[in-house]
């Protein structure tokens, strides 16, 4: 049965063996290169601006400086990349960033603005605030049958008005110790890699390896896959739901933390966009918005053509303005290839 | 409501089982029985209420009333795991695959196997070790997969359904429900999933079988159970039946046929 199972299949479902096979193995080397296609393109991007201009673009302080501003943007998009492939939004990133920021800050000057205590209890309410608003989300999300976009914008505006509230609606300042600040804030491993980064990048090597190789991982695409399917796998949909978006929450509440040791105070004006910034760069990297599938590499390589587009242009006199442009053309391109693939899938 | 035989025997059986979904009643005290190592046909006029019986059954859908017994006990089925802990699988309709996984996780979604040690117990999962035992599965079942790391949705629908079929095949130890297994079928696939039906059979697996197709259902199954309007209304053996008879108990145009 087994040796005739598979000829007689074909024969049955497709009128011509040979026109089926093809296009289904060029579709599925396709979707696995998702990410390389779009690691190209930043590749490229990087060539230009290199051969355009190399001195100034490829140094190392410059190189240092593009990584140092993604690196707060790729700790929340690592979160959304997750929320996103379980067909999810978090649209509260931003938000939560500030009021983790506010709070935060508010412990530390309480307690002195000194000292490794201080530190530590700054960072612990910092994330117990991200993470409380990510459990709020996923309560909602997963309890109730508000879809997130609805809950996440709710959110956004409560989670921005309570720090506006909490911190009287100006910066609170004086309240990040200097240790903070020399060591995380602007210092670097060796005088070379920024701690910045190395956060950012522990936070991305981290997010792949559990999406990548646990199971909490692989529910993650399960549910974004066929949530239904899934409970009747006996996943525990909703519990994993809230999981995943106290992810993000928590990874907000870090990114606010890191930003604060950079500029020594809070930033509550500098975050409205971050929630789409998050959201395009996760797109950009090849993960879909219907859930399912997506890599966190394909997030970081998001992150960095927008930062690199930005950059690159400044450094080449064009106006800045373009990059907006340019972002938002290559954000349709990356969802326009997706769409395409689902419905070439479809067609199968 | 007594039906030849069922009172004593059987492995599987609801009684008198209630569902209403809101003003609808999709069952209105429906019994249901399934015997050791038989393949047992559930057919119906649409809406009769087969689907939401085979899913209370399954785990899925919490019954309103009524009794289920298993292996000579009553008890209840409050969820998909439990139904999995006693033996009990499903092939849905509409086959609840997970289509950007590929094939190896969809037979153990949800039964992940961890790796060994300490990897394991932080949640590592161990794709080889998984995809190997796909591979066996599949092969035992005779399905033959040209490329087994592609994700489901990139399979035929013949392909999917051997998926889905395989994963009830490799988990149950019981009874495999399986709703509709031949409606996206062609004629020659239709026939290779029938004839695997009777080799559950043979091995001593207990079949549920759902369908419209009652030629499938009279060339397989030992017993066929009417369902009509939320309840059984007859119980009848294909080899002393007519499918005029069926035909006649899933309308209601005869009744008498239900003896």
């Amino acid at each position: 049965m087994a040796r005739e199972k598979a000829p007689a299949e074909t024969a049955e479902l497709t009128p011509s063996p040979e026109e089926a096979e093809l296009p289904r193995t060029a579709l599925a080397g396709l979707t696995a290169a998702t990410s390389t296609w779009i690691f190209l393109v930043l590749v490229v991007i990087i060539a230009v601006f290199s051969a355009l201009d190399f001195d100034s673009f490829a140094s190392v302080f410059n190189l240092r400086n593009i990584t140092i501003d993604a690196s707060s943007l790729l700790i929340i998009a690592v979160g959304m990349t997750f929320v996103i492939i379980t067909s999810g939004i978090d649209l509260s990133v931003g938000s939560v960033l500030v009021f983790s920021q506010v709070v935060a800050s508010l412990v530390m000057r309480e307690m002195g603005a000194e000292g490794m205590d201080v530190i530590l209890a700054g960072l612990a309410s910092g994330l117990l605030a991200g993470g409380a608003w990510g459990l709020f989300n996923g309560l909602l999300i997963a309890k109730t049958r508000i879809p997130a976009l609805i809950v996440t914008l709710g959110t956004l505006g409560m989670a921005q008005g309570a720090a506006l509230l909490l911190s009287g609606g100006i910066n609170v300042r004086g309240a990040v110790p200097p240790e903070l600040v020399r060591t995380v804030g602007l210092g670097r491993l060796f005088g070379q890699i920024p701690y910045l980064v190395l956060i950012a990048a522990g936070v991305t090597i981290v997010g792949g390896v559990i999406l990548h190789l646990t199971q909490f991982g692989r529910y993650t695409y399960a549910i974004g896959s066929n949530a239904e399917a899934s409970r009747r796998a006996g996943i525990n949909v909703p519990r994993h739901l809230i999981k995943v978006y106290v992810l993000s929450g928590l990874l907000a509440g870090l990114a606010g933390f890191v930003l604060l040791a950079r500029f020594t105070t809070t930033t509550i004006e500098g975050h409205g966009t971050a929630n789409l910034q998050a959201i395009a760069a996760v797109v950009i990297g090849g993960t879909s918005l219907f859930g399912g599938r997506g890599a966190i590499f394909g997030t970081v390589v998001g992150v960095f053509i927008p930062a690199i587009l930005r950059n690159g242009f400044i450094i080449l006199g064009i106006r800045p303005f373009w990059q907006q442009v340019a972002v938002g053309a290559v954000l349709i391109l990356a969802v326009y290839f997706d769409q395409v693939k689902r419905r070439a899938r479809e067609r199968q | 409501m007594t039906s030849p035989g069922v009172m004593n025997g059987h492995l599987l059986a609801a009684k008198g089982i209630v569902k209403s979904y809101g003003h609808v009643r999709a069952l209105q005290g429906a019994d249901f029985d399934v015997f050791p190592g038989e393949v047992a046909a559930l057919v119906g006029d649409n809406g009769a209420g087969k689907s939401t019986l085979i899913k209370i059954l399954s785990g899925t859908v919490r019954p309103d009333g009524g009794e289920i017994w298993f292996d000579g006990r009553t008890l209840t089925i409050q969820s998909p795991v439990e139904a999995r802990h006693l033996g009990l699988e499903t092939v849905y309709q509409d086959l609840a695959l997970a289509a950007d996984l590929d094939p190896a996780a969809n037979l153990f979604l949800g039964r992940e196997i961890r790796q060994p040690g300490l990897r394991g117990r932080l949640g590592f999962i161990d794709k080889k070790a998984m995809r190997e035992k796909a591979e066996d599965a599949f092969a035992t079942l005779g399905i033959g997969l040209q490329d087994i790391d592609v994700e489901v949705a990139m399979l035929s629908g013949g392909q999917r359904q051997a998926v889905a079929v395989s994963r009830a095949v490799t988990w149950a130890s019981r009874v495999i429900f399986m709703d509709e297994p031949t409606a996206a079928l062609g004629v020659v696939q239709a026939h290779r999933v029938l004839e695997l039906i009777r080799r559950l059979r043979g091995s001593g697996m207990s079949v549920v079988l759902i369908s419209h197709n009652l030629p499938q259902v009279f060339e397989v199954a030992d017993r066929i159970q009417v369902l009509r309007l939320g309840r059984r209304v007859a119980t009848l053996r294909p080899n002393q039946t007519t499918m005029e008879q069926v035909v006649g108990a899933m309308t209601g145009a005869d009744l008498e046929a239900a003896s």
